[in-house]
């Protein structure tokens, strides 16, 4: 394997110097019990250089991310901070060196305020040592500002939802102005307008003097923002190169090893009949006169900015939140409302938004997580077939491509795009009529994107019918027959496949008219 | 747990072996097989300690001494798999006992005032149910309050009053053998009724939902999981339960009174938790809560055995609670010192949980 420092020539701003890079990691291994999740990897961070951290689900990304700062430490190999050894005690360390990191998945205190989240330990002071509550506010609406969001400070931080969970963790990191800045895949949760403004704010940052370590497995955000690219492939440095000097392809051949067919194979399918109506939908506050159909073998996107109702809408339709008003119907029957046993029942499937909370048990194994929906289905008599139950699990994880060691370990041990490949097989098991998914591609690989949207694709092709809320723009116009738009709780237009573009579909999105109609 | 962090519940509990998922601890030694070990060496020690102890007449009494504790522990069992807890068991069998003094007193046939007693006991887990999933609070508040409640009850029944005479033919059925064995009417029952519980929680869907609400409660519920009617199906049978045992304890000692059971939650909660069930929830095995049960007869049934005063018994209660709840943490700590030398803050531990 070729040395990753080797070919690099000199760099930073001063040229004809060389600084060494602020941060770096130098053949650094690392494992957990049988899983080798690092093997001699090397990595620098220059300051003034965004730098992009590409692989396959399980490659290792978030292993070398938290053995940078300071929560694991590396088995062999070393951390270097401006060009010398050193050792992070943990995390703490790690902050005080200038290393802010956001991880994969948000860590909030619920019961805090998101202010008080952000500012955790360092809160502003005022007179006698309290807290300075109205700086602590005014900074953060600064921040969120800078981000273009409007999020309350002085809110709890529970309830949040997991976009806006992320947004409060990117204003966290920012606000520590710190010299590196790390993201562990910041942009999953977002849609086009939020992730243009956090690389606003990046880019920034950049041109100050910051180092960025950039996660993300959607390709065009790392051809936007990054000047480098290191690629995992199974826990091993694959490969470190200037960005201009690859195109998507071979980015994606060297991260995943070889050529991917299309990544939006949608097929063709004549709708059948209406699956799901929903009528004049409305929750109090939330979202308001939210009429639709989906059609057998159809695949309807809800589109829309992060906030404006489409989850809210998708968990009322499966009956985990109440509605004030409106009708579902799901084959022509009516559910009850706020009962997602009946919405079940029905033939209903939601797969939701935030996959540790709602998705899986995270201390349950993969095989009990799979089989929570199928209670029913895997007996014999009143007892559970142990067998029945097994091979329902393993054959999910054996098409969704699941990469796990056995199938009692629990899912946290599975890296993300994997427990999301559970909650999947979870919900696809039990061989639903209509189905919801709600980011179904969140934190998932290009390959096993393409995976999960030939999966759709399949799906709808033998009958089923689909909502899909995405906010991954090019997702939504690669998959959908229709696209709606929610804006601020309402419908504001659906747009059919031949005329769903990228404006069309972002100016319904933000208000604007003409685009709708 | 108010400020565990949002997306990583359960981190601040440690696990304890059990079939309900492979533990780290798991993998070396399980918690149950543990206790199963410790019961065994027990029994061999009280054995050669005393020449009372190791014989069938002993035994039996034993066994039947411990017949409350381990029916109701069943029900808690579920309960607290479930990360929900019922403190009100001891005054619900206090208060059945109060009542069937009462009713014999005042002359009703004991045919009439079983069935009712244990309708009452429903009736007592059902308040305790829908003030848990109705009105969303916690059961450990909630089953204090009834716990303080229902002995009250009791005494507006029965006032301070003793009912003793009742007739043999009643008594006989707890204090009997079944016949041609040395086991007591009570013990059988409590194997039926272990089996039953046994296999609904190892190998029902209830039982698998059961430990999913106990570990994450909102996943379970988006998995269609009916989280709050399981719930108040729990407390009415742990109520139900305890009323039964208030019906065994007054007819094994002869004497309805409204203070009789006082204390016996502690005892069936030491049981469940030195069982290795999480107090947390989402983790245990009713072989584990088995073994603890007996652990815990055994060793009350020593120190009665050698005149150790009944102070000193609630005082090995009260370690047992502490150590059960203890070990395992203590073993968890000691692991993650193990795996990683690094200083544990708790962001670094939450984040480390956090792939
Ligand atoms: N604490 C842990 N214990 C056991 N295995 C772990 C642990 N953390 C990570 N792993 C394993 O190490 C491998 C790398 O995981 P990691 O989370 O770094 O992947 P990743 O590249 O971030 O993937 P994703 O894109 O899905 O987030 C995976 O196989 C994962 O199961
Ligand atoms: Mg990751």
């Amino acid at each position: 394997m070729r040395d990753p420092g080797e070919a690099e020539a000199p760099r930073g701003p001063a040229p004809g110097t060389a600084p060494p890079p602020v941060l770096a990691l130098r053949k650094a291994g690392k494992s957990f019990g049988a899983v080798r999740a690092l093997r001699e990897v090397s990595l620098e961070l220059f300051a003034g250089e965004a730098h992009a951290l590409a692989g396959e689900n399980g490659a290792g990304k978030s292993t070398l991310v938290k053995t940078l700062s300071g929560v694991h430490r590396p088995d062999e190999g070393e951390v270097l901070l401006d060009g010398a050894p050193v050792e992070f005690g943990g995390p703490a360390a790690a902050q005080e060196a200038g290393v802010a990191v956001i991880y994969q998945e948000p860590t909030l205190f619920p019961d805090l305020s998101v202010a008080e989240n952000i500012f955790m330990g360092r809160q502003p002071r005022a007179r006698f040592g309290r807290i300075d509550r109205r700086a602590m506010h005014a900074e953060a609406t600064e921040l969120f500002t800078g981000l273009g969001v409007a999020i309350d400070p002085g809110r709890p931080a529970r309830g949040l939802s997991i976009a806006d969970q992320q947004l409060v963790e990117i204003a966290k990191a920012l606000s520590r102005r710190a010299r590196v800045l790390i993201m562990d895949e910041p942009t999953a949760a977002l849609s086009g307008n939020e992730v243009a403004r956090l690389f606003n704010v990046v880019k920034t940052l950049r041109e100050q003097g910051c180092a960025v370590l950039f996660i993300s497995h959607r390709l065009d955000e790392i051809f936007e923002l990054c000047q480098r690219v290191t690629i995992l492939r199974d826990g091993a440095w694959v490969a470190g190169e200037p960005i201009s000097a690859l195109t998507p392809d071979d980015l994606v051949r060297r991260m995943v090893g070889r050529d991917l067919d299309t990544l939006y194979p949608k097929q063709d399918t004549l709708p059948g009949e209406v699956a799901l109506t929903v009528g004049r939908l409305t929750r109090e506050g939330v979202f308001t006169d939210v009429s639709f159909e989906v059609r057998r073998g159809e695949i309807v996107a809800l589109a829309g900015l992060v906030g404006a109702g489409r989850s809210e809408v998708a968990r009322a339709i499966f009956g985990v939140d109440r509605w004030d008003a409106g009708t579902v119907e799901v084959g022509g029957r009516r559910l009850p409302p706020g009962s997602p046993t009946a919405a079940m029942a029905a033939g209903l499937a939601l797969v939701p938004e935030d996959r540790r909370q709602q998705g899986l048990v995270m201390d349950l194994s993969i095989e009990r997580n799979i089989g929570l929906t199928g209670l029913k289905s895997v007996r014999r008599g009143p007892v559970i077939s142990r067998a029945a139950e097994r091979d329902r699990a393993r054959d999910w994880a054996a098409r969704l491509q699941l990469k796990f060691t056995r199938l009692g370990d629990a899912v946290n041990v599975l890296s993300g795009g994997n427990q999301q490949k559970v909650v999947l097989a979870k919900w696809l098991a039990t061989d639903p009529a209509v189905l919801i998914v709600d980011e179904p591609t969140r934190g998932i690989d290009i390959g096993t994107k393409a995976e999960v949207h030939r999966l759709l694709s399949e799906l709808a092709g033998r009958g089923i019918a689909i909502l899909m809320i995405s906010s991954d723009l090019p997702e939504v116009l690669g998959m959908a027959d229709r696209v709606l738009v929610m804006h601020e709780g309402r419908l504001a237009a659906e747009i059919p496949r031949e005329r769903a573009t990228e404006e069309s579909v972002m100016s319904a999105a933000t208000g604007r008219d003409g685009a709708a109609a | 747990m108010a400020h565990d962090l949002m997306t990583t519940p359960g981190t601040g509990s440690a696990p304890k072996g059990g079939a309900a998922g492979r533990s780290p601890l798991g993998r070396f030694v399980r918690w149950d097989v543990l206790v199963t070990a410790l019961l065994i060496a027990v029994f061999l020690a009280g054995a050669a300690g005393s020449p009372d102890f190791a014989n069938a007449g002993n035994l039996s009494f034993a066994l039947g001494d411990l017949g409350e504790i381990a029916l109701i522990a069943l029900a808690m069992t579920l309960l607290v798999v479930a990360a929900e807890v019922d403190l009100s068991v001891a005054s619900v069998l206090g208060l059945s006992s109060a009542m069937i003094g009462a009713l014999w007193d005042a002359g009703w046939a004991i045919e009439t005032i079983i069935p009712l007693v244990v309708v009452v006991g429903a009736v007592c887990g059902l308040v305790n149910g829908l003030l848990v999933t109705r009105l969303g609070l916690p059961s450990l508040a909630v089953t204090i309050g009834t716990l303080a409640l229902y002995r009250g009850l009791a005494y507006v029944v029965l006032g301070d009053k003793a009912v003793a005479e009742f007739p043999q033919r009643y008594t006989d059925l707890v204090t009997g053998d079944v016949p041609g064995t040395p086991i007591p009417y009570p013990v059988a029952l409590f194997v039926l009724l272990a089996i039953i519980t046994g296999v609904v929680l190892h190998a029902t869907g209830a039982g698998r939902a059961l430990f999913a609400i106990g570990s994450q409660e909102e996943a379970a519920f988006f998995a269609g999981i009916r989280v709050k009617r399981i719930k108040l199906v729990l407390f009415v049978v742990s109520g139900t339960m305890a009323a039964f045992a208030g019906v065994v304890y007054t007819l094994r000692y002869g004497s309805a009174r409204a203070d009789n059971g006082f204390g016996v939650e502690l005892a069936v909660i030491a049981a469940v938790l030195l069982g290795g069930v999480d107090f947390d929830g989402g983790k245990g095995t009713l072989g584990g809560v088995i073994a603890g049960v007996l652990l815990i007869g055994l060793l009350r049934n020593l120190l009665m055995l050698n005149d150790v005063a009944t102070e000193i018994q609630s005082i090995v209660t009260g370690l047992l609670l502490i150590v059960s709840v203890l070990t395992p943490r203590l073993a968890a700590v000691v692991r993650q010192r193990r795996r990683s030398p690094a200083p544990h803050t708790p962001l670094s531990s939450e984040a480390e949980s956090n792939r």
